[in-house]
């Protein structure tokens, strides 16, 4: 157990143990610590998952943020990600913008549709990816700007939408894990709304809970994030993020 | 033989305002360049844009030339956010069909294959739903029963490609890592057009790359372009890489007017041998 480990540091750790127990899929993190997380995974407890090196390759063995894969092990170019999202072996990290409390989330615009005051990159693969396989979220400034109480354009599908939509969307529909900055968050309840799984060594839930635009469900005293061990911190800091790009993101 | 040789403003001229284009490539990536900025030096207005949307959108959304948006994302790549793009959805200018790339893609291969619509998951329970107020959903005629998105063909008045080599009739290769779906514009349109870094004879093709990278045959292409530097600013591996210097200078002069009429001053007035000079003479201060 390490006790200087950054915030950064136990970001990415809670993010890679989203994958834990996958097997043999396609781990696909959109954003930093997600990459940083998917690639601590594959090297400690998840050696059998199937990372993109974000062009068009499939690479083996572990390698640096801002690096190319040491061993090339397979071709997937962006058809190809359909092809695996289809077949259900994936498990993709996204960025939302906004999530609520269901667990929908958004990366399309701010405000009304027709004329948004902010439009965002667009809903990318976020309707696809929610109804076909596991999908995660990563939010790095957790506020109530990001946890909403309502999105206001549904990209990736929550529970609810899920089943209002009938057993074709609700079928393969599973959202793992919400990481913030300040906590890890499930949605483990009996109406799978939005639960306070842990929070980050240093912060109180009080804090979790002024941060969240919306009610989230708390079982009694919620726990502490675990720290990350010796050996993943050797990965993160001399293997996979040397150049330390995680801090800038995380501070703390 | 069929000699399917021609220019930019040849491909220009058989485009007619309100037409469905299709543009290649992928964000910031192997987007035919050279023939969205022939379509910037035209009167072509009205168009129904249909992209993996990179600077190809932005462009045309600036100058004007975009009724109609049908996208997943536009995006600039290491610049997550094209200025352009965000200034047209921001000021309701331009309408808009926004899908999920799967559905874009499955789009175009419905299209390609001649289908009303393919089914899928990907869109249920997604304000995709809401806010594309024509898309429906179909119920499978057997035993399970489900409900799905009927994503509706994407037919094309035109495509157009970029490529890192073609002969004369139409067979087109890329060299680099990703095809993504130029093929799929291509069998989606009436009239594919095929721009390329250079233009080879057909046993040259194979000589040094391997048959699988001939993705687009003759029979999809109605009109090839020899186009050096065609793809410029974005991305065409392995003959370049993506000016991330220009890329930043483009997106800097677009969110202000004066810096961006200075930039289309500079660049986009001219021809494209003009503008593949301003570029060489700016790359050269910069060396």
């Amino acid at each position: 157990m390490t006790g200087d480990a950054s915030r950064a540091e136990v970001c990415v750790v809670a993010c890679a143990e989203a994958w834990r127990g996958d097997g043999e899929i396609l781990a696909s993190p959109i954003g930093l610590i997600p990459m940083i997380a998917a690639r601590l995974a594959r090297a400690t407890f998840a050696p059998d998952l199937l990372l993109s090196d974000g062009e068009a390759m499939l690479g083996a063995g572990t390698w640096a943020i801002g690096e190319a894969p040491p061993v090339i092990e397979g071709w997937l170019p962006y058809r190809m990600v359909f092809d695996v999202l289809y077949s259900g072996r994936r498990h993709v990290m996204m960025g939302p913008s906004q999530i609520d409390r269901n667990g929908n989330m958004n990366i399309s615009a701010i405000g009304s549709y027709e004329r948004p005051s902010v439009a965002l990159l667009g809903v990318r693969g976020a309707p696809g990816n929610t109804v076909n396989h596991p999908t995660s979220y990563w939010v790095p400034r957790h506020g109530t700007r990001s946890f909403v109480s309502t999105v206001d354009m549904v990209s990736g599908i929550g529970y609810d939408r899920a089943a209002a939509a009938g057993a074709a969307a609700s079928r393969y529909h599973e959202l793992r894990v919400v990481v913030s900055n300040l906590g890890v968050f499930d949605f483990a309840t009996p109406d799978h709304r939005m639960r306070l799984r842990s929070v980050h060594p240093g912060v109180t839930v009080d804090e979790v809970r002024v941060a969240t635009g919306f009610e989230l469900v708390v079982d009694g005293e919620a726990p502490t994030t675990r720290l990350p061990t010796a050996e993943e911190l050797e990965l993160i800091r001399t293997i996979i993020d040397p150049r330390d790009t995680r801090s800038a993101e995380v501070p703390g | 033989m069929t000699d399917k040789l021609m220019t930019e403003a040849d491909v220009v001229g058989e485009l007619q305002s309100g037409m469905t284009i299709g543009i290649g490539g992928w964000g910031s990536r192997r987007k035919p360049m050279s023939l969205v900025r022939a379509i910037l030096r035209s009167d072509l207005s009205d168009l129904t844009l249909v992209t993996f949307g990179g600077p190809d959108a932005g462009l045309l959304l600036a100058a004007k030339k975009v009724r109609r948006l049908v996208f997943g994302f536009v995006s600039l790549d290491s610049i997550a956010l094209e200025p352009h793009y965000r200034a047209a959805r921001q000021a309701g200018a331009v309408e808009v069909t926004e899908l999920d790339e799967g559905m874009l893609q499955w789009g175009l291969y419905a299209a390609a294959c001649r289908l009303p619509f393919l089914p899928t998951r990907v869109g249920l329970g997604s304000d995709l739903l809401r806010f594309n107020t024509d898309l429906r959903t179909v119920r499978s005629p057997y035993g399970d029963g489900e409900e799905l998105v009927a994503v509706p063909a994407l037919r094309l008045d035109a495509a157009l490609v970029h490529l890192n080599r073609a002969d004369a009739r139409g067979n087109a290769q890329y060299l680099g890592p990703d095809p993504y779906f130029d093929d799929l514009y291509c069998m989606a349109a009436d009239r594919a057009y095929v721009s390329c870094e250079r233009v080879i004879p057909t046993a040259e093709l194979t000589a040094a790359a391997p048959v699988q990278t001939l993705r687009i045959q003759r029979w999809m292409v109605h009109g090839v372009v020899e186009a050096p530097h065609g793809a410029h600013f974005t991305s065409c591996d392995p003959d370049y890489g993506r000016d991330e210097s220009f890329q930043r200078e483009y997106a800097k002069a677009a969110t202000d007017p004066t810096a961006w009429a200075a930039f289309t001053d500079r660049y986009l007035s001219l021809d494209e041998a003009g503008y593949q000079a301003a570029v060489a003479a700016r790359a050269g201060v910069a060396a």
